[in-house]
C-alpha cells in the first residue's frame, strides 16, 4: 500500500492573534508552529493502516506540504512519528485559492501511483475545506470526505461520516482521497528513535507548480470583542435571577 | 449581470427537507432581487421527493429543478455533483449557493471542482456587486475573520449553516424535471446506508438553544440532566466538550469546537465546561452564553453573559423546572 498524506503547516492556536502591517495576515512573531490538527490525525491513520499490513516494509507513507522552507520542520515531524520520506513542494507567499493549492500537489501525486491520498477535512486556519476535492477530481480518483472511521482492504475502503444525527456508511475502491475528521486517530508523539531517524529520511524539494488564484485575500480582522461576562450568583438560589435575565434582558425564554 | 439567475441547492435527507434548503434558498433569493433573475433551486432524492417543491416556493424559488430516482435515496455525492455541475455550466448562473452542512461541505467543492470554479466556503456574510462576490469566512478557529473577492463567471459559494435564515416569500416553484447527469448506480463513491443516531432529535446546528455538558457532568448517566433541561426548552439540542466524547458518554457528532462542531445558537448553556479555548472556538459566536460551573475562575465565565458559581448537579434540575414554569407562562 502506497499512502501519501497531504500536510500543512499552521500556527498553534492557543493564542490571541495579532494582524500584520500589512492587512492580511497574522502577525506570526512568537508564534509556534505544528502540523495542522486533522492533517495529524490523517498521518497518524495512514501510519496504522501500514502498520496492519502482512508486510508493512513493502508499504509506504510519503508527507507531502506546500510552502516554504519553514515547512520542513513540518515534514520532519510527521517523519519523526514514522512517515518514511518526504516532499517539500516550495512557494514562498501565502496563497489562499484552494483551486491553486489543490493544482500544485496534483501534480506532484500524478507521478506517484499511490493507492490513498489522505487529506484533512480542513486546515485550521485558513480552513478552505475543500483542497482535498480539488485535488481529487485533478486526480480523476474518488474521494470521500470528512470521514471518522476508516477500514482499507487490497482493494477497497469502508468510511464513516458523521452528519447532523446520523452517519453514512460508504464504500470505494482504491485507489482513493479520503479526508480526515476527528475520531480517527490521535496523532502518536514522535519518540527519541523516530526523531533520530527522521534526520536520516529522505526530503526532496521541488518547485510548487499552483494555479491561479481567482479567491482573493483583501483584509484579515479580529472578530469584534465579546462583553466581558458577569456572574450573578451562587448556588441554585441564582437560578430565579438567570430566569428572568433570559426572559426580559436576552430575551430568548 | 443583469437578469441572470441564482442557483440554489436544496438538501434534503431520508425524504426530507433540511433547513439548509431553506437558507441556500432564502440566499439566493436576495441576490436574484438584485440582479433581476430567477431562483433555481434544485431538490434530490428519491421517489416522491418532488413532493417537497412546494416548500422552496414558499421561500423563493421561480423554478425547482427536481432529480429524482432510487440511486438517490442515500446521498450521492457523484451523480449529485455531476449533475448540479452540468445545470451550472449550461445555465449563465451568477451565484451557485450550498449551505456548509455536512452534506453541503461535501458536495459544494465537488460541483466547484467539476466546473473549474473557485470556492468560497464557511461563509458567513456576502456581497454580490458587478463582477465580483465579497465574502467574509472565520478563519484560525473563528478568531480571525478574513475578507476575500472571488472572481468567477459563477461565484459558488458555501454558506454557514446559520448565516442566512430562511425567509418566507412565495414565488411560483415551477417545477422541472431533470435526470442524473450520469449513471447514478455507477458510481466509484456508493453511500451504502445512512443511519440515524440514537436519541438525536433536533440538531446542534439548527437548534436555537443548546445545552451542553462538560467533565463536571461527572458520568454519562447524568446527561439526563442535561437532556432534561434541553426538553424543557422545547427547541434545544444536546453538546458535549472533547472531555466527554473521549470518555464516550456521548457520540462524537454531539461534540462542540475546534475539531468538532462550530454552532452558533441564541442561546449556549454551558453545564461543568471549563472553556478551554478549542471548545470556545465552537461556540463564542453564540448570541447568548450562560455557564454553570463550581469553579468561579473557570474560563468559560470570562465569556458567559451569565454565569452562576455552584454544583451543575444540583443547579439543572431546579433551572429545568424553572424554565418549565416559564414555559408555560409565555
Ligand atoms: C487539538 C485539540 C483539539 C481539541 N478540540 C476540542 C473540541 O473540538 N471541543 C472540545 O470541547 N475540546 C477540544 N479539545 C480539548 C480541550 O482542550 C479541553 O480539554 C476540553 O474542552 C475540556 O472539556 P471539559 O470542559 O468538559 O473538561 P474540563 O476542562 O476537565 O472541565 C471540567 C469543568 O467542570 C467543572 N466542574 C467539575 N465538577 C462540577 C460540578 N459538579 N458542577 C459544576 N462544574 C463542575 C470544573 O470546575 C471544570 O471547570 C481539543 C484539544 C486539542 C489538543
Ligand atoms: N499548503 C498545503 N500543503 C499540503 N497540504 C495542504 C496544504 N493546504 C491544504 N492542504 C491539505 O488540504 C486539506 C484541506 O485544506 P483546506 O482546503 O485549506 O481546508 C488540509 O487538511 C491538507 O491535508
Amino acid at each position: 500500500m502506497k499512502i501519501a498524506v497531504l500536510i500543512k503547516r499552521v500556527p498553534d492556536m492557543d493564542v490571541r492573534f495579532k494582524i500584520a502591517p500589512s492587512g492580511t495576515a497574522v502577525d506570526e512573531s512568537g508564534l509556534k508552529f505544528d502540523i495542522s490538527d486533522f492533517d495529524g490525525y490523517a498521518v497518524e491513520a495512514a501510519l496504522q493502516i501500514k502498520e496492519k499490513q502482512a508486510d508493512p516494509a513493502s508499504s509506504e507513507v510519503v508527507v507531502i506540504s506546500l510552502g516554504p522552507d519553514v515547512v520542513q520542520e513540518t515534514l520532519r515531524k510527521a517523519m519523526s512519528m514514522g512517515a518514511d520520506r518526504a516532499v517539500q513542494l516550495k512557494y514562498d507567499t501565502p496563497l489562499h485559492d484552494s483551486s491553486a493549492i489543490a493544482a500544485a500537489l496534483a501534480a506532484e501525486l500524478k507521478t506517484g501511483s499511490y493507492d490513498l491520498i489522505m487529506f484533512g477535512r480542513m486546515s485550521i486556519d485558513t480552513a478552505n475545506q475543500s483542497t482535498g476535492t480539488y485535488v481529487a477530481e485533478l486526480l480523476g480518483v474518488p474521494i470521500i470526505t470528512a470521514i471518522s472511521q476508516l477500514t482499507t482492504s487490497d482493494r477497497q475502503l469502508t468510511a464513516r461520516r458523521e452528519l447532523e444525527g446520523a452517519y453514512e456508511l460508504i464504500e470505494c475502491d482504491l485507489p482513493a482521497a479520503v479526508s480526515i475528521d476527528e475520531g480517527i486517530a490521535r496523532p502518536r508523539y514522535p519518540s527519541l528513535k523516530g526523531i533520530m531517524a527522521a534526520k536520516k529520511k529522505p526530503l526532496e524539494t521541488k518547485p510548487a507548480q499552483v494555479g491561479e488564484e481567482r479567491y482573493k485575500l483583501d483584509k484579515m480582522e479580529l472578530p469584534p470583542e465579546r462583553a466581558a461576562g458577569r456572574i450573578i450568583g451562587e448556588g441554585k438560589d441564582a437560578v430565579p435571577e438567570l430566569v428572568r435575565l433570559l426572559k426580559e434582558e436576552a430575551k430568548v425564554l | 449581470m443583469a437578469n441572470m439567475n441564482v442557483f440554489a441547492f436544496a438538501e434534503s435527507r431520508n425524504g426530507e427537507l433540511r433547513r439548509a434548503a431553506l437558507e441556500a434558498v432564502t440566499a439566493a433569493r436576495g441576490v436574484a432581487d438584485s440582479t433581476g433573475g430567477q431562483v433555481h433551486a434544485m431538490l434530490a432524492g428519491g421517489p416522491g421527493i418532488g413532493a417537497l417543491a412546494e416548500k422552496l416556493a414558499g421561500c423563493g424559488a421561480d423554478v425547482v429543478v427536481v432529480l429524482e430516482g432510487a440511486g438517490f435515496t442515500n446521498y450521492n455525492p457523484e451523480a449529485l455533483a455531476a449533475t448540479v455541475a452540468a445545470r451550472l455550466t449550461g445555465g449563465a448562473y451568477r451565484a451557485a449557493f450550498f449551505v456548509a452542512s455536512a452534506q453541503g461541505r461535501d458536495l459544494a467543492p465537488r460541483v466547484a471542482a467539476k466546473c473549474k470554479l473557485p470556492i468560497a466556503s464557511d461563509v458567513t456574510d456576502f456581497t454580490v456587486s458587478g463582477d465580483a462576490v465579497a465574502v467574509k469566512h472565520p478563519g484560525y478557529t473563528g478568531k480571525v475573520i478574513q475578507s476575500f473577492t472571488l472572481r468567477a463567471a459563477t461565484a459558488i459559494v458555501s454558506l454557514r449553516p446559520g448565516a442566512v435564515l430562511p425567509k418566507p416569500n412565495a414565488k411560483a416553484g415551477t417545477v422541472e424535471s431533470v435526470s442524473s447527469a450520469i449513471d447514478a448506480a455507477a458510481v466509484r463513491v456508493r453511500v451504502t446506508s445512512t443511519v440515524q443516531s440514537e436519541g438525536a432529535k433536533l440538531d446542534l446546528g439548527e437548534a436555537p438553544v443548546i445545552v451542553s455538558g462538560g467533565r463536571g457532568l461527572k458520568e454519562a448517566a447524568n446527561f439526563k440532566l442535561v437532556e432534561d433541561l434541553a426538553a424543557a426548552f422545547g427547541n434545544a439540542a444536546v453538546g458535549a466538550t472533547r472531555a466527554v466524547t473521549d470518555e464516550g458518554w456521548r457520540p462524537h457528532s454531539d461534540q462542540i469546537g475546534q475539531t468538532g462542531r462550530l454552532v452558533s445558537p441564541q442561546l449556549y448553556i454551558a453545564c461543568g465546561i471549563s472553556g478551554a479555548i478549542q471548545h470556545l472556538a465552537g461556540m463564542r459566536t453564540s448570541k447568548t452564553i450562560v455557564a454553570i460551573n463550581r469553579d468561579k475562575e473557570a474560563p468559560i465565565f470570562k465569556i458567559a453573559d451569565y454565569g452562576i458559581v455552584g454544583d451543575c448537579l444540583e443547579i439543572l434540575p431546579v433551572l429545568t423546572a424553572a424554565v418549565k414554569e416559564a414555559k408555560k407562562g409565555a
